[in-house]
C-alpha cells in the first residue's frame, strides 16, 4: 500500500490489544499444560501452586520408564507416515484425473467425497469394531490404523490437492503430451514439480490430522498398534486424576506436532487457505 | 513431411455437436490458415489434429497413416499453443530439449537441434533462462523453437500471436512466413484475424458453426467468395450488401433471376454523376486514415455502407454522389441461400 494515512486510535491501540487477547486466550491452556506436566500430582491440582511450584521431571521421567512413551510414540510416527504416504499415492492421481480430464460427473464425485466427512463416525462404531475383530482379524494392527486414517483423510487430501491442481493451466500438460510423456511422466515431470507447494502443504496437514486423530486409533486398538492419542486416553482415568502425569504426557504427545507445524508455518498457512495466499 | 487427409471429421462434446462433418485435404508444405469468429470449432478441429481431443466421427490421415488412434508424440505434428504453455520450471534449453529426451534422442543430437534452432529464432543467449524471466515475444519464440526441434512433419499453431501486441504481431507474422519459406514443412494455423489469414495462407480454410464454408487461396476468397459469410468475413472493412431499394434503376438491372443483392467491396467504388450510378448516397462521416480515408455514407434505401477512397474532394457531407463499380467487381448474391450467383 502506499497511501500513508495516519493511523487511528482504534488501529494503534484496540486492534493489537484485541489480537494479543485473543492470542492469550488461544494459548492459555497449552501454556498451562505444559506448567502443569512439571508438577508433581500433588501440586497439580492446588491452586495456590498455580504459577510458583518446586518444578520437577518426575511425570516425564515416569512416562519413559513405566508407560513405554516410545512405543506410542513409534506407532504413530508409523501409522502417520505410511497414512500420509499412502493417502497422498491415491490421491495425487485421483485428483490429476479430475482436475485435467474431467467428466460430467466430476463435479458429483467431488461433492460426495466430502459427503462421507458428514457421517457421524459414532454411527459406524460398533460396525468397524465388530468386523475388524471377528471378521478381518486386524484389530489393533498398523495395517488398520494406517488404512483408516488414509480413508479418513482422503476426500480432503484429494479436495486440496484438486484446488492446486487446478491452477496448473491445462495447456501445460497437453504440451507435455505433444512432447510424448506418458501419463506417469506428466505426474512426475510436470505436475509435481508445479504444484510442489501445494503437495507440501497437503501432505503436512494430513500428516498433522493423522497425528491428531483419536477417535478411532482409541477404539481401535489396544497396545500393538496404539499411539499416542491412545496413550493420553489411558492416563486418563483408572486412578483417579493425575494431572501432572496427564498433561506430561498430552505435552509429549502435541509437542512434536507443534514443533513440526512451528517450522512449517508458511506452508501450514497457504494449505489452510487453499493457496488463496501466495 | 506430410499432407493431410480429413474424411468426413465430427466432434461432439455430450449432445452438443461442435464438428458437424469435414471433408479436408491439405497438400505436403502447405500453409493452411483455419478462420473463423470465435466458437466456430478451430481450436476443435486443430486439436483433434493434434491428437489432444478425441475424434467422435470421421478419419484424420497424416500421410497415409490414419491417426485416430495415435498418440499425439507419435503423429510426427508439432503444436504452438496461445498461451505458449512452456514448462514454468524449466530453463528454455530444457523446455526445447523436453521432447527430444522423452524420445531418447541422443545427448549430443538434441544440442546439435536445440542449439541449431536457437540459432534460427536468435534465442541463443536465453538458453540458461527461465520463461518467467522472457517477454511474450520471446516466450513465444521459445515456444516455436520447441516445435521445430522436433522436426515434425506438421506444425500447428493455435492463434499464436494473439497475446503480443500489435507491432510484435506483425513483425511474427513475417517470422513466420519465413520460416514456412525456410522449412518447407506443411503449416497449419488457426487464428480468427482475416488479415493473418491474407498474409499468411496458401490456402485459407473459412469456418462457421462447425462447418467449412469455402476452401480456397487468399485472392480466390477475397475475389470470388461463395456466399455471403465469406464474402463479409474477408476483406476490411466489410463487403457491403445492397438491396433493390437502395440501388439505383441501373443498379436493379444488375438483379436477375436469383439475384437480390449486389455484393460490392468498399475499395471498388469510384465516383460518378448520379445518372449512370449503381447507388446514390449521401456522405455522412469520414475516417481519414491518411493514405486513405473510409467515407461512411446512407444509401436512398437509408441504409449505410462504406466507400474506401484516395480522393475525399468528390464527398461533401450530406450532399448526394453517385458511386459505381467495375462490373467484374460485382457480386450477385440470394438472401435466402446466402449464396453467390454466377
Ligand atoms: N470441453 C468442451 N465441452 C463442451 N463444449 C466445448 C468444449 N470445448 C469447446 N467447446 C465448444 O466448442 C465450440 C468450439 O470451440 P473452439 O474450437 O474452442 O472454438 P474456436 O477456437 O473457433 O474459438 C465452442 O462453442 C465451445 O463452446
Ligand atoms: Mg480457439
Amino acid at each position: 500500500m502506499s497511501v500513508l494515512e495516519p493511523k487511528t486510535s482504534f488501529q494503534r491501540i484496540f486492534l493489537p490489544t484485541l489480537a494479543w487477547t485473543i492470542a492469550i486466550i488461544f494459548f492459555f491452556p497449552i501454556f498451562w499444560l505444559v506448567l502443569t506436566s512439571f508438577k508433581t500430582d500433588a501440586d497439580a491440582v492446588k491452586p495456590e501452586y498455580l504459577f510458583i511450584f518446586q518444578p520437577t521431571l518426575e511425570n516425564y521421567m515416569n512416562m519413559t520408564e513405566n508407560y513405554d512413551y516410545w512405543r506410542f510414540a513409534k506407532n504413530s510416527i508409523i501409522t502417520s507416515v505410511f497414512a500420509t504416504a499412502f493417502t497422498l499415492f491415491v490421491g495425487i492421481p485421483s485428483a490429476y484425473a479430475m482436475a485435467f480430464n474431467p467428466s460430467r460427473h466430476t463435479k458429483d464425485i467431488l461433492m460426495w467425497m466430502l459427503s462421507t466427512k458428514m457421517l457421524p463416525a459414532a454411527a459406524v462404531l460398533y460396525p468397524m469394531t465388530f468386523l475388524t475383530k471377528n471378521f478381518l482379524g486386524v484389530f489393533d494392527t498398523h495395517f488398520l490404523v494406517i488404512i483408516v486414517l488414509s480413508l479418513i483423510n482422503l476426500p480432503i487430501v484429494i479436495w486440496m490437492l484438486f484446488t492446486y491442481f487446478k491452477e496448473i493451466p491445462k495447456e501445460i500438460i497437453e504440451a507435455g503430451k505433444m512432447d510424448g510423456v506418458n501419463t506417469w511422466g506428466e505426474i512426475k515431470d510436470i505436475l509435481l514439480p508445479l504444484a510442489w507447494g501445494g503437495v507440501a502443504s497437503t501432505a503436512l496437514l494430513c500428516f498433522i490430522f493423522c497425528w491428531n486423530e483419536a477417535y478411532w486409533t482409541v477404539r481401535l486398538t489396544t497396545t500393538e498398534a496404539a499411539t499416542l492419542s491412545k496413550l493420553i486416553e489411558g492416563n486418563r482415568a483408572p486412578e483417579g486424576l493425575f494431572f501432572g502425569r496427564l498433561s506430561a504426557v498430552s505435552a509429549a504427545a502435541v509437542g512434536p506436532i507443534v514443533v513440526l507445524g512451528w517450522f512449517c508455518q508458511k506452508q501450514l498457512v497457504r494449505g489452510l487457505t487453499f493457496g488463496a495466499v501466495k | 513431411m506430410a499432407g493431410l487427409t480429413l474424411r468426413n471429421v465430427a466432434k461432439n462434446y455430450a449432445d452438443v455437436n461442435v464438428i458437424e462433418s469435414i471433408d479436408l485435404d491439405i497438400k505436403d508444405g502447405e500453409f493452411v490458415v483455419f478462420v473463423g469468429p470465435s466458437g466456430c470449432g478451430k481450436s476443435t478441429l486443430l486439436r483433434m489434429i493434434a491428437g489432444l481431443e478425441d475424434i467422435t466421427g470421421g478419419t484424420i490421415a497424416i500421410g497415409d497413416t490414419v491417426v485416430n488412434e495415435v498418440a499425439p508424440a507419435k503423429r510426427g505434428v508439432a503444436m504452438v499453443f496461445q498461451t505458449y504453455a512452456l514448462y514454468p520450471h524449466m530453463t528454455v534449453y530444457k523446455n526445447m530439449a523436453f521432447g527430444l529426451k522423452q524420445a531418447k534422442t541422443p545427448k549430443d543430437e538434441i544440442d546439435k537441434r536445440v542449439r541449431a534452432a536457437a540459432e534460427i529464432l536468435e534465442i541463443s543467449d536465453l538458453l540458461e533462462r527461465t520463461p518467467r524471466a522472457l517477454s511474450g515475444g520471446q516466450r513465444q519464440r521459445v515456444a516455436i523453437g520447441r516445435a521445430i526441434v522436433r522436426e515434425p512433419s506438421v506444425f500447428l499453431f493455435d492463434e499464436p500471436l494473439s497475446n503480443l501486441d500489435a507491432a510484435l504481431r506483425v513483425q511474427t507474422r513475417i517470422e513466420i512466413a519465413r520460416l514456412h519459406q525456410r522449412l518447407g514443412t506443411t503449416m497449419i494455423y488457426v487464428t480468427h484475424d482475416q488479415v493473418e489469414a491474407m498474409t499468411l495462407a496458401d490456402k485459407i480454410v473459412v469456418l462457421r458453426g462447425g462447418n467449412i464454408e469455402q476452401v480456397g487461396s487468399p485472392i480466390e476468397l477475397y475475389e470470388t467468395p461463395d456466399n455471403m459469410f465469406v464474402a463479409q468475413f474477408i476483406g476490411s472493412p466489410k463487403m457491403n450488401f445492397f438491396k433493390a431499394e437502395d440501388l439505383t434503376k441501373k443498379g436493379q438491372a444488375m438483379l436477375k433471376g436469383d439475384v437480390d443483392r449486389l455484393g460490392i467491396r468498399p475499395e471498388h467504388f469510384t465516383t460518378t454523376d448520379v445518372k449512370s450510378a449503381l447507388v446514390v448516397a449521401t456522405p455522412d462521416l469520414v475516417e481519414n486514415l491518411g493514405e486513405n480515408a473510409l467515407v461512411h455514407c446512407i444509401t436512398e434505401g437509408g441504409m449505410e455502407f462504406i466507400v474506401k477512397t484516395t480522393d475525399l474532394t468528390k464527398f461533401k457531407q450530406g450532399k448526394k454522389i453517385g458511386l459505381t463499380a467495375d462490373k467484374a467487381r460485382v457480386l450477385g448474391f440470394n438472401s435466402t441461400t446466402q449464396k453467390r450467383i454466377g
